[in-house]
């Protein structure tokens, strides 16, 4: 088998095609392999792109940094060339990310030629919220509250989300173009039918949309699309070395001095990586020795619990997903 | 917790080759198709215990949620001891009893032939509108029948919507044959039963399987009950059935225009979604509406440029020309266009709670294409039971019709079975923005085609300056008995003074004469105010300044009449007056008339009033008199830029 550095658009029979007559072609048309599933679902996304761009007064992109991001913003970046994006990427922070995240946001958006704006909830940062002492306030002032200042203070009326259908019971239902009223909250009493590939994008003055364009992609999908491509992600995602303490049976890692050890706590250093990323302290890890994304794949299909039991969120109130979500968080 | 273990065989996934070779193993699946199915079928049948099998044997299934799932299977269980697939899939109930929109939810799984997005749409009362949605994405159709029953009246609906949303690729699953002893008798009655159902609404081939879902029969592994059947498994079929995109594929090329790529002044790319047929550079193309030719310069990718583009692909075109080309245009090959027309037949699905009104304009959306469409009274609604055509004068939620439309100018489009792309619309209310109807075109109406403006040599601007004046319209709307018909009287009186040519269209008179076959339904109401619209733009363009009395309670349609017109000659002017005042007044008798039930559809008592959000005047009949009233009106006429 051939290495195929890059997701080839088009399969080696198609070639073939195009140098076929006319009255030749609707026959090997009909013998030409299908587009492959990473094809058609990245062809999906772009469409959905733009759209948005195409319909809505001033788009945004979420970008949490993480590995739906980087397969969001390596989408956008195919969508729209040779122009740039025409939409800033936004990061919620909340000043509590690992190192490593903050140092690829950089880079990325330097690579990528777009603007980045960083909002840090200025009353989070004030009260000194932290994931130590406030638990679900943390993520709910710094996140949620955060998320709609942001949108308020920019007047943006989009805003691009990598979330995927298959990470959660309640993303199942959701809809691509997700509406949010005037004060971000989500009715899923009210969502609109989508049909084909026709988005019904019309809102009132002050509502928004949220779009999800990786919907239809499962976590396989984006590990597989991370390795045809070669896009660059957070390192945590590989296996390392790393000081690590175990706490109510997350395994933490210590990335910076702020790590309030308890008393007879010592970071061990474990080989560990994370299958999810988010604030350090709220971010369990998994002991591993995958250090490349065929390892990681490797593991992830041989392995045997979901994706977010990693994140302290969801175990903090159970099936609150949805409510989550009606208040605004993404 | 132990690792979960698919019941009857090795699950689908090479677990082995994983394990030995991850590089062999990706290298096998990026080269894998995607098929898009949708499962038909109401709980009864077993379809959430057929996907909750699917995702169970494909190991989608996490020990964490195996774990739930077989504490749940205990509680809440119908299998005893055994686990439960339906309630994977089925955390619906509690959802639905909070009101939750669930149209579809969609499941992902993956063999090592495909991957695969099912459409599991709830069978409930709203299955039609759920289904449209489910069906309008899928390639196959998956039709769950229970060995006990046969074929019921809801296969016929499920195989009948399927159809008509051009799924060509049907599964007939006769599921629970381990309750009917794996009898082939009864498996062929069934199949002979449904074909000739499925030939008499034109299915002209489908697949039928026997199956147990729950025991897993001839699901992902040839079951030892039924050695009389040849076929291959569920999953068999599903990994290796052709998917419909090689025949779009065949077809003439067709791109709807999404977004002008301009990153600087010597770049100008074309953006879209190959809806139809295959590209490559130099092939002459046509730019419709406006019909001019081209060729295609470049096929423009992030990983380089393309020899060859093909249907289902983004991609962004460069041209050898520099001609008009934007959002809503159609690039199509040279010699084989597609149609271009203003009026069309098409079947509508009608998905809002508020049924749809013959003549209110509502946004249509097909392809890229916006433009302002109105339905007239449907034709015929279908039964989707019987499949019986019945009469209709609007259709409401869930219903499906026959009716012609007609759009505010001319679209490229395609009838529906030939192109899902260009022949499939959504239908948006203007006023609430819901996606309130799904729509497919069948053929576009010939008259639309022959019937041409016919230009006239004296026209609206010698009309206006014969007079003098500038047209317009001062468009009174307020409840009954706000004095409309007073104040309208009043201004027609000091214009005509003032050597103003007006005309006054009074609600009351035109419902003598132009109108008397209408009555007060809300289709009705739309149809009078249309009719009166169209009278006004006539006499605006006779160069006159009408003045309308009428209650016109709905906001689309005043938005309407306000489009009929030039900018800046609609006039709304709100004759505002508090409902308890209107009712106090009853000029006319008539709220007490409502209010005693002898008048039905009466504005503000059982039929709405939508106030204008923000009228060009504002009268509050509250605080002046219907003489100040008509010089404020006057003022801001003649007072206009």
């Amino acid at each position: 088998m051939a290495k195929s550095p890059h997701l080839v658009f088009m399969p080696d029979r198609l070639l073939e095609y195009s140098r076929l007559s006319r009255p030749d072609r609707s026959r090997a048309a009909k013998q030409v392999a299908p587009l492959t599933h990473l094809q058609r679902l990245e062809a999906e996304s772009i469409h959905i792109m733009r759209e948005v761009v195409a319909e809505t007064q001033r788009p945004v992109m979420l970008y949490s940094v993480g590995k739906d991001s980087a397969v969001m913003l390596h989408l956008a970046r195919k969508a729209f060339f040779p122009s740039v994006p025409p939409f800033p990427l936004l990061h919620v922070d909340t000043t509590w990310k690992f190192k490593a995240m903050y140092e690829l946001r950089d880079k990325m958006a330097k690579d990528s030629g777009m603007q980045l704006i960083v909002h840090q909830n200025p009353d989070a940062k004030a009260r000194g919220i932290n994931p130590f002492d406030h638990g679900s306030l943390h993520t709910d002032l710094w996140k949620t509250e955060g998320l709609k200042q942001a949108l308020d203070q920019y007047g943006f009326d989009a805003a691009f989300g990598g979330a995927r259908r298959d990470e959660e019971k309640s993303r199942a239902k959701e809809r691509i173009f997700s509406f949010r009223s005037a004060n971000h909250r989500w009715d899923p009493k009210n969502q609109r039918p989508e049909l084909w590939r026709l988005y019904n994008t019309k809102k009132a003055p002050a509502e928004s949309i949220r779009v999800f364009p990786l919907s239809n992609w499962t976590e396989l999908d984006v590990w597989q699309y991370i390795h045809l491509e070669k896009i660059p992600i957070v390192p945590l995602y590989f296996a390392a070395e790393r000081p690590t303490v175990v706490r109510d049976g997350l395994i933490l890692m210590v990335d910076d001095e702020r790590f309030r050890l308890k008393d007879g706590e010592t970071p061990v250093p474990r080989s560990i990586r994370f299958r999810t990323l988010g604030c350090y302290p709220l971010t369990g890890a998994v002991e591993s020795q995958a250090a490349s994304v065929p390892q990681v794949i490797q593991e992830m299909l041989l392995t045997t619990t979901s994706e977010r039991q990693g994140r302290a969120i969801d175990h903090d109130q159970t099936a609150s997903m949805e409510k989550k979500k009606q208040e605004g968080y993404f | 917790m132990a690792r979960a273990v698919p019941a009857l065989d090795g699950g689908y996934r090479a677990q082995d080759l994983v394990a030995r070779d991850i590089d062999a193993y990706l290298a096998a699946h990026q080269h894998q198709s995607l098929l898009r199915f949708i499962t038909c079928g109401s709980v009864d049948d077993g379809k959430s215990t057929l996907i909750g099998r699917l995702l169970y044997d494909s190991k989608l299934i996490f020990t964490d949620q195996l774990a739930a799932l077989e504490a749940d299977s205990r509680r809440f269980g119908t299998q005893g001891q055994e686990i439960d697939f339906a309630l994977l899939v089925d955390g619906l109930a509690a959802e639905r009893e909070q009101g939750i929109t669930i149209d579809v939810a969609y499941r992902f799984f993956a063999t090592d032939q495909r991957k695969f997005i099912v459409a599991d749409t709830p069978g409930h009362e709203q299955y039609t509108r759920n289904m449209v949605t489910g069906a309008s994405t899928a390639d196959l159709a998956v039709i769950l029948i229970d060995a006990r029953k046969g074929v019921l009246t809801q296969t016929r609906r499920h195989s009948y919507l399927a159809h008509l949303l051009g799924i060509r690729k049907l599964v007939l699953a006769v599921n629970k044959m381990d309750l009917v002893s794996y009898d082939q008798a009864t498996f062929d009655a069934i199949v002979a039963d449904y074909r000739a159902f499925a030939i008499s609404i034109g299915i002209t081939d489908f697949t039928a399987l026997p199956i147990s879902a729950f025991k897993g029969d001839n699901v992902t592994a040839l079951s030892p009950h039924t050695p009389w059947y040849g076929g291959p498994t569920l999953i068999g079929h599903l990994e290796t059935v052709e998917i419909d995109q090689a025949a779009g594929r065949a077809g003439p090329f067709r791109m709807p225009v999404q977004w002008v790529n301009r990153p600087n002044l010597d770049f100008r790319g074309f953006s879209g979604l190959i809806a139809g047929g295959a590209i490559k550079p130099a092939d002459p193309v046509r730019i419709l509406p406006s019909g001019k030719i081209s060729q295609v310069a470049r096929i423009v990718t992030l990983d380089g440029d393309l020899d060859v583009a093909v249907a289902g692909q983004s991609v962004t075109l460069t041209l050898t020309d520099e001609i008009d080309c934007s959002r809503g245009d159609v690039i199509s090959v040279a010699n084989a266009r597609p149609q271009i027309a203003d009026q069309f037949e098409a079947t509508i699905v009608w998905m809002a709670d508020e049924p749809m009104l013959p003549g209110r304009p509502y946004w249509m959306k097909l392809g890229t294409q916006l433009v302002s469409a109105t339905v007239q009274a449907p034709k015929y609604q279908v039964n989707v039971n019987t499949l019986e055509h019945l009469a209709a004068k609007t259709l409401e939620l869930n219903a499906i019709g026959v009716a012609n439309l007609s759009t505010d100018r001319p679209i490229v489009f395609e009838p529906y079975q030939d192109s899902r792309d260009l022949g499939g619309f959504i239908l948006i209310d203007k006023v609430s923005n819901a996606t309130v109807a799904a729509g497919m075109i069948r053929f576009s109406l010939r008259r639309g085609q022959n019937l041409h403006w016919q230009p006239v040599d004296v026209g609206r601007e010698q009309q206006a300056q014969l007079k003098n004046q500038k047209p317009a319209v001062l468009w009174l709307t307020g409840l009954s008995g706000a004095g409309k018909s007073t104040i309208a009287n009043l201004v027609s009186k000091k214009l005509h003074r003032m050597n103003r040519h007006t005309f006054l269209l009074d609600g009351d008179n035109v419902r003598h004469g132009l109108n008397r076959d209408l009555g007060f339904t809300d289709a009705d109401r739309v149809e009078n105010i249309r009719r009166v619209g169209e009278v006004a733009r006539l006499m605006t363009d006779a160069g006159l300044i009408v003045i309308t009395a009428f209650i016109s309670p709905f906001a689309a349609e005043r938005r309407m009449v306000r489009e009929m017109m030039a900018p800046g000659e609609f006039i709304e002017v709100h004759v505002d007056i508090p409902l308890a005042e209107a009712e106090a007044r009853d000029v006319k008798g008539l709220y007490k008339k409502a209010r005693a039930g002898q008048l039905a559809n009466f504005t503000g008592i059982d039929s709405p009033y939508e106030a204008p959000a923000a009228p060009e005047i504002h009268i509050d009949t509250t605080k002046m008199t219907a003489e100040e009233a008509a010089d404020l009106i006057v003022e801001a006429l003649l007072g206009r830029a």
